[in-house]
């Protein structure tokens, strides 16, 4: 029944299509909205000038490198607090103290630090990944079966052999559903530092096109940044699923 | 696992504080005051302790004159506070909405699968074409980031109704709202304080940077303001405020969770 699949699209079309009428008639020349239309010519044009790929460039590049810099070090973070659990116990009232600051309150920090530009945005990326990676990762050890430890202990391994030998391959699927949570922070923080603060990148070009009073722009962005979001949660989900295959966890 | 993004209050009992948690916040503590004082960083960048304290006190008007700080944690509480609160309706109504018609499910639920992931931050230019710079911009962006993790948790709680609580309200003959505002919303009331506890954060997150870009009075501004005239201490003052608010938020949301859901715990 091909006309059933379509219904999930009715809605989302009909709303586009009133948007086009709307701009087309009564709200032509509105500084707010643009037809759909006019959106899609404006990505083509953000395309065929190359300002598209910068763009996108800057901001999964920042977000990218801020999350591998909070990821790793929340990895570390949190195989420790969750080997030793005296460890945790000591510096469980310390992160509760710093984790409620939201890492958005950070941006005016990392600019006075580092001005504007690709490090302002990864730091700012790297603190909000932190924390939940930390949690992830403390949480992930704990559910390692006891016997797999047991093993190491017989086997007189050294804290450090337990840990890259036993502890982080028994814990990669979990692991890999952490980095993709943190993928959507940093995409999502990476966005934000960008229109708040950071003069580069997706953020920043949506936030000129509604400066410069281009709504047409300004929706291709937004549609665009929604796309990206999408496609690259989709693909980590999809790389998610295929190791678990691989790794024959469910 | 819950609902993603759900989890359970962090118990007070995490909180009983060790001598050796003690030990390493007085070692922090001990780390901040040595790198200010010795000028390990750029004392531009990191004020002392105590630079952030008395600023904090100001701004606070605890040295007799009126500050400026007080206002705009109240100007950001409200924003916080109100948004939080109409994310929560929005989210509650649609969820309940969604979770109820299997009709609404089919035709709504692919849109609003992918409105969800879009950052919140990203529909700020959206916002200001159509608000302008004003108050109502901001709440209208917290609203709708918000608004997701109470859908979500809504949804969760009312696809886990029990198979004896539907069929206890198919013999009662309740109508499809009674059924709603009866049996599913209330049993779904733990998985949707959760999704609220989450949606505070966002609240909290979204009205710090609305403040910023739309300069409305509040800590963003504040913040903001502080670093842009390199006022490194108000700047820490703000962080701290924001921080302390961030916590008390939490603890009010799991204390007032505790007291109205006693009824569920057997």
């Amino acid at each position: 029944m091909p006309l059933q699949r379509l219904r999930p699209l009715a809605v989302p079309a009909l709303l586009l299509a009133a948007l086009e009428a709307y701009a087309r008639t009564a709200g032509a020349g509105s500084d707010a909205l643009a037809p759909p239309s006019a959106a899609l010519a404006a990505w083509g044009r953000a395309f065929t000038d190359r300002s598209l790929f910068e763009a996108s460039a800057f901001t999964l590049g920042g977000a990218a490198l801020g999350l591998a810099i909070g990821a790793g070090l929340g990895l570390a973070a949190g195989m420790v607090l969750g080997l030793a659990p005296r460890a945790a116990r000591a510096c469980t009232p310390a992160i509760e103290l710093l984790r409620p600051l939201p890492s958005v309150a950070l941006i005016p920090l990392a600019m006075m630090i580092f001005g504007f530009g690709l490090w302002m945005e990864a730091c700012v990326v790297a603190v909000a990944t932190f924390w939940p990676l930390t949690i992830l990762a403390q949480a992930a050890v704990r559910q390692v079966e006891p016997q797999w430890l047991e093993v190491a202990q017989v086997l007189g391994l050294s804290p450090w052999a337990r840990a890259t030998q036993i502890v982080l391959p028994a814990i990669v699927p979990r692991l890999f559903t952490a980095l993709r949570l943190g993928a959507g922070i940093a995409l999502v923080v990476a966005v934000t530092v960008e229109i708040a603060a950071n003069p580069h990148g997706l953020g920043y070009a949506m936030s000129l096109a509604q400066q410069s009073l281009d709504p047409a722009l300004m929706l291709a962005w937004l549609g665009w940044i929604g796309v990206l979001g999408y496609a690259v949660n989709a693909g980590l989900l999809h790389a998610e699923r295929a190791l678990r295959a691989r790794m024959g966890v469910a | 696992m819950g609902a993603p993004g759900v989890h359970r209050p962090a118990a007070w009992s995490a909180w009983a504080i060790s001598p050796d948690a003690l030990a390493l916040l007085g070692t922090l503590l001990a780390l901040w005051w040595l790198a200010s004082h010795g000028e390990w960083v750029n004392r531009a960048f990191l004020p002392t302790p105590e630079a952030t304290l008395a600023s904090l006190a100001a701004g606070l008007g605890l040295q007799g004159r009126p500050g400026a700080l007080g206002g705009f944690l109240l100007a950001t509480l409200q924003r916080v506070l109100l948004g939080g609160l109409l994310a929560a309706a929005a989210g509650v109504g649609l969820g309940a909405l969604l979770g109820s018609s299997a009709a609404a499910r089919v035709w709504l639920q692919p849109g609003l699968e992918f409105l969800r992931p879009l950052p919140a931050s990203a529909v700020i230019p959206l916002a200001i074409a159509v608000f302008g710079l004003s108050p109502s911009m901001v709440l209208a962006v917290v609203v709708f980031g918000a608004m997701w993790p109470v859908l979500l948790a809504t949804l969760h709680g009312m696809a886990s109704v029990p198979r004896q609580l539907r069929e206890v309200a198919a013999l009662l003959q309740l109508g499809r709202v009674a059924t709603v505002t009866r049996i599913a919303l209330p049993h779904a009331l733990p998985d949707i304080f959760s999704g609220v506890r989450l949606a505070m954060t966002v609240a909290l997150i979204v009205s710090v940077v609305g403040e910023m870009v739309a300069s409305q009075p509040g800590l963003g501004q504040a913040l903001l303001l502080a670093a842009r005239s390199f006022r490194a201490a108000d700047l820490f003052a703000g962080l701290v405020l924001l921080g302390a608010t961030g916590s008390a938020i939490h603890a009010m949301l799991a204390f007032a969770e505790r007291r109205l859901l006693a009824w569920q715990r057997p």
